[in-house]
């Protein structure tokens, strides 16, 4: 008998209703946008538009600032057990709707449905519980006896993971009493809009959330503005430090979540089909729009031909395709500007004589898709081994010791996160205290989860978000 | 691939020689993993499965059954029922396939084969070896065995020597399943590991190696007497033995989930296991089966649902 | 007939030497009252690049150093002080125009900081770190650790005791520094960098360089193997500005001048947390 061919399982989209145009969300409600313009996003699976979203520009992020600045007298001086139940209100109607969120999520973003279902959401939840719980506990934190919000937080978010990075950023800034104005991505700002309704919904007081969608330049004018308190941005290094020399010189607070380039350590004792699981999961995950996927695999070479072969016999089950459809491993690539360089950066990898083999794995012919993708032979000088590729394309390097394993693990700007795989429990904390990275998963890989604190070494960023740690960046106090 | 976990069909022969080299063949076995390897099967729980693949796998399923009954009430009636149902699953559709075996009893047999005939596709699987604990002299489990075989069964469910394995003494496992296999001579053996009893699932890979270093055409996860018996995570990694085994040896060596497989829903996720894991040439009752009783029934009134587009009833499937 | 006194030459502190400076510069240091003090080493570019490698490989052993042996080591620096407290307050009352009692209240602030700060090397993981209760079969625990070579500015006017408040904790906490003392109150800072010399710490853990700050921070700001800066001593809005965004190239780790910090006041754990990171570890649970 032939393998067995998965009948298509789509998710429906009728829990879906989309309107034909967004605008801002400004003190509560949404408004035109002050210049008139609007601009399409859509469906990287399929290209199809989903919807038109207003351009945010100076004026609208003036005026947002300013809601969330008349917003703040009243809500930082709300009682912290006052300010939690808005936050679970939040939790509670995110998980109420959260297969229309999941949905939705994949249809603007192009990840598998099973992980937008699964994780993305459900994480996104979770958060707003976790941190709806701080609110009132906010002097126990460990912070000081007097731990004060820091004011308006202007709050800029990536693609690759829209809600559950506006979850990161949403629930600990208003949990410590902050408002904000938060610019989603550019392509990924419905689920962020769809999130309006849900603080319409809790009766969250107008002005503590604002959202303004737009292009780079909204973004640029949310950090630039005098009247923000504190920036939090993710996404990439390359804009994550145009924004500190931005905030230089002002006596804005600045939390930044950056690229990495994570090394994933596989020891010739470890579980091994636990180990090429987590290698798939590690750079598979999300299409590879992960900044702290294992891009790199370091193994150690007594063991590397067979990794790599039980790591392609593996990919050859990844099921790349329709988002929507509930057994599709891999989606779409989020847009035609990171499918191009995802392929630069593989062609590079090609040039400079690493060895390419993807799975064989049909793509659609409309959207941006890229085949899952591992390049062997892969020195530290190549490009692939150094610079974020952002997509589903790993680079296997090896090593012959622990020493050897550490020191190109650390070879990097980078320093988000790594992976070590090893049966030997005495390996797994050496390994952990050497390498330079802000999370390190031992026998196991992009684990998030609320209460756990997450941020990088170097040009990754600072600052941390999730957990204890993840209120730093909002309050004002005695030990911040 | 030229070495499967750093071994060569060599190092197999080599593995049995002595009682160290068999411990140490075993525990140079890489880890599994408990968190990595019951989220990997949980994902694979995952796969929706949908419209016509459904209906094949429902009709592959049904095909892979062991129809079983082991109680101490077993009687000739009760094993004719068995073999009947075992032949037309659904009274109702004559398309419904056969089950692939019943498995009995040792003395039940002769009733078996005397309901199903001498010429029926359907094989007669017995257990033996003081089934189900195991818990008898080498020469008691042997006779077990040719009884069962003498009476006619085509495959014999041997229980491995789980207080042998426990208590580290492998080679009298390995000798054991020897014997066993040597006293089936043309019978299939199954030997089940009772999974439930080895507790990890380091456990359930070194004995699953074990079995097949030792002659087993078949493993098998659990009796059905102990609980948790064949779930997806001991599945899972079963599985990944046979394939390994497969890639070193270029031999198949079949795989029989056992107890607790009770829904469609479970039978399914099994198949789904075998399909990403060691992959089609296991997708074939020849070397993946399904221990159960409770199970085809929930098989035919999901067979028949897609049938006939609505839900169907306890009373519309028969009840032995 | 008087003696003559045998005066000091005043030089950089680098890697556990003192060396003059490379460019073979030197400046005119005056007392408080206008008068010549000594000539202080004009420190360079390239002896604030010969810092920084200092620093970098001291970070790996101090790093890794156990929290009892820094503590110790950090206390044995209020032991030396506490020994040289003589000329640490004719240094302190020459550059700063003290009283000889404001000048040693001084010097006790400073080494009870010093003091302080020792004992917190082997808390900082229990007060700052956590284990995290994730969802499902996971131990997951947050530590802090150092993040590396830090560039400090150190304040203009209070020679030691700022000098002290802004450097120890940043070494107690595991991290290497590299400090541009006060550029017109210099002495104390070398006195006491031998204080540090005799103390055990290890060659490299702090380098201090004499000299001017416009000329020297720049460079500190914008060299890629500094992880973090401390800009504390930066009066001046234009160069703190162009310091803080130089030192976005590798996205260092950065504190302002804050103009209302008080030295004299206990400090809290804003000095000591600024330059960790929080280090999460996970892993399952599984038998």
């Amino acid at each position: 008998m032939a393998r067995i061919e998965y009948a298509p399982a789509p998710e429906s989209r009728a829990v879906v209703k989309l309107r034909r145009q967004y605008g801002l969300f400004i003190d509560g409600e949404f408004v035109e946008p002050a210049s008139g313009e609007y601009y399409a996003t859509i469906n990287p699976a399929d290209e199809s538009p989903l919807a038109l979203i207003a351009e945010g520009g100076e004026a609208d992020v003036d005026r947002a600032v300013r809601a969330a600045r008349r917003a703040f007298t009243k809500w930082s001086k709300l009682s912290g057990a006052e300010r939690a139940k808005y936050i679970y209100r939040i939790a509670r109607i995110l998980q109420e709707r959260a297969r229309e969120f999941a949905v939705l999520e994949s249809m603007n973003n192009g990840k598998p449905i099973k992980e937008s279902r699964d994780v993305d959401i459900p994480l996104v939840a979770a958060h707003f519980f976790h941190y709806a719980g701080w609110a009132d506990k906010l002097e126990y934190a460990g912070f000081g006896p007097n731990p004060r919000p820091v004011g308006v937080a202007g709050q800029v978010i990536p693609w690759n993971f829209p809600l559950l990075m506006l979850s990161w950023k949403i629930a600990p800034a208003l949990a410590c009493g902050n408002t904000v104005v938060l610019k989603p991505a550019q392509t990924t700002p419905l689920t962020a809009l769809l999130f309006a309704e849900v603080c319409q919904q809790a009766e969250l007081p107008a002005g503590v959330v604002n959202i303004v969608t737009g292009h780079n330049q909204t973004g640029a004018a949310v950090v630039a503005h005098k009247g923000v308190d504190k920036v939090a941005f993710t996404g990439s290094t390359a804009v994550g430090r145009q924004i500190a020399e931005t905030v230089a010189g002002t006596r804005k607070r600045l939390t930044l979540e950056l690229g990495g380039k994570g090394a994933n350590i596989v020891f010739d004792d470890a579980a091994m089909d636990q180990a090429v699981e987590g290698i798939v999961n590690g750079i598979y995950f999300n299409q590879g729009h992960v900044c702290c996927a294992g891009s790199r695999l370091l193994v150690q070479e007594s063991v590397a031909e067979e990794v790599v072969a039980r790591l392609k016999r593996r990919m050859q089950t990844l099921r790349v395709g329709d988002p929507l459809d509930k057994n599709t491993d891999v989606g779409a690539i989020n847009s035609a500007a990171q499918l191009a360089r995802i392929s630069e950066l593989s062609d590079s990898g090609s040039t400079e004589g690493a060895e390419r083999w993807s799975s064989d794995c049909a793509l659609p012919d409309k959207g941006f898709w890229f085949a899952p993708t591992v390049f062997t032979n892969v020195s530290q000088a190549h490009r692939i081994a150094r610079e974020e590729i952002f997509g589903p394309v790993l680079s296997v390097l090896t090593f012959r010791t622990p020493a050897e394993a550490i020191e190109k693990a650390n070879n990097t700007q980078y320093g988000l996160a790594a992976g070590i795989w090893t049966e030997k429990g005495s390996l797994i904390l050496k390994m952990a205290s050497e390498l330079r990275a802000g999370i390190v998963w031992a026998n196991t890989y992009n684990k998030f989860d609320p209460a756990s604190p997450f941020g990088g070494y170097k040009e990754s960023g600072y600052g941390r978000e999730g957990g204890r740690q993840g209120l730093a960046g909002y309050l004002e106090a005695d030990h911040v | 691939m030229t070495l499967v976990l750093g071994i060569s069909d060599s190092d197999l022969a080599a593995a049995t020689g002595s009682d160290a080299a068999l411990r140490r063949f075993l525990f140079g076995l890489p880890g599994v993993d408990q968190v990595g390897a019951e989220a990997r099967a949980a994902a694979l729980g995952t796969r929706s499965i949908k419209a016509q693949t459904k209906r094949d796998m429902i009709d592959l399923a049904i095909s892979m059954i062991d129809l079983t009954t082991l109680e101490g009430a077993d009687t000739p009636g009760k094993v004719n029922a068995l073999c009947v149902k075992a032949q037309h699953p659904d009274p109702t559709d004559q398309s419904a396939p056969h089950t692939a075996a019943v498995c009995v009893y040792g003395d039940m047999v002769p009733y078996a084969l005397q309901a199903l005939g001498p010429d029926s596709p359907i094989r007669i699987a017995a257990v033996a070896t003081a089934f189900p604990s195991g818990r008898a002299s080498l020469d008691v489990k042997i006779l077990d065995v040719r009884d069962a075989v003498a009476n006619g069964a085509h495959e014999i469910d041997m229980v491995i020597d789980r207080g042998a394995f426990l208590s580290g003494r492998y080679m009298q496992v390995f000798e054991e399943i020897q014997a066993v296999k040597q006293a089936c001579e043309h019978a299939h053996l199954k030997v089940i590991l009772e999974t439930g009893e080895l507790q990890t699932y380091d456990n359930v890979r070194r004995a699953s190696w074990l079995a097949m270093l030792a002659g087993a055409d078949f493993i098998k996860t659990s009796t059905g007497k102990v609980q948790p018996a064949a779930t997806a995570p001991v599945v899972l990694v079963m599985l990944e033995a046979v394939r390994d085994w497969h890639a070193i040896t270029g031999k198949h060596i079949g795989m029989k989930p056992a107890g607790g497989i009770r829904t469609t829903k479970d039978a399914l996720k099994m198949l789904v296991l075998v399909n990403e894991i060691p992959g089609e040439d296991w997708l074939s009752p020849d070397l993946f089966r399904i221990g159960a009783s409770t199970l085809l029934n929930d098989l035919l009134l999901q067979r028949q649902r897609l049938r006939d587009g609505g839900y169907s009833g306890p009373n519309y499937v028969t009840v032995d | 007939m008087s003696r003559i006194d045998v005066r000091k030459t005043y030089k950089l502190y680098i890697n556990g030497a003192f060396p003059r400076s490379e460019s073979g510069r030197s400046y005119e240091v005056l007392d408080a009252g206008g008068r010549f003090a000594a000539n202080a080493a004009l420190a360079s570019r390239k002896d604030a690049r010969d810092a920084v490698v200092a620093a970098r490989s001291a970070f790996k052993g101090w790093s890794h150093a156990n929290a009892y042996l820094r503590g110790q080591i950090v206390y044995r620096i209020a032991e030396v002080m506490e020994s040289r407290r003589a000329q640490l307050v004719a240094d302190v009352m020459a550059c700063e125009g003290l009283t000889e009692a404001r000048a040693k209240r001084v010097l006790d602030a400073a080494i009870d900081r010093v003091v302080w700060y020792a004992g917190w090397a082997d808390k900082l993981p229990a007060v700052l770190g956590n284990a995290n209760a994730v969802s499902g079969p996971f131990f997951n625990f947050s530590v802090p650790e150092p993040s590396g070579v830090i560039a400090i500015v150190a304040p203009e006017a209070s020679s030691l005791l700022a000098l002290v408040s802004v450097t120890i904790p940043v070494v107690v906490a595991g991290n290497t520094c590299v400090v541009v003392t006060s550029r017109t109150r210099p002495l104390p800072a070398i006195t006491w960098a031998e204080c540090l010399a005799t103390s055990d710490l290890p060659n490299g853990v702090v380098n201090l360089l004499t000299g001017d700050h416009a000329e020297i921070a720049p460079w500190l700001a914008s060299h890629k193997d500094v992880d973090g800066i401390d800009l504390s001593g930066v009066e001046d809005a234009a160069l703190a500005r162009s310091l803080e965004a130089a030192a976005a190239v590798n996205l260092k780790r950065f504190a302002r001048h804050d103009a209302e910090e008080d030295w004299a006041v206990r400090p809290n754990l804003r000095r000591l947390s600024r330059f960790l990171e929080t280090k999460t570890i996970l892993q399952p649970i599984g038998v």
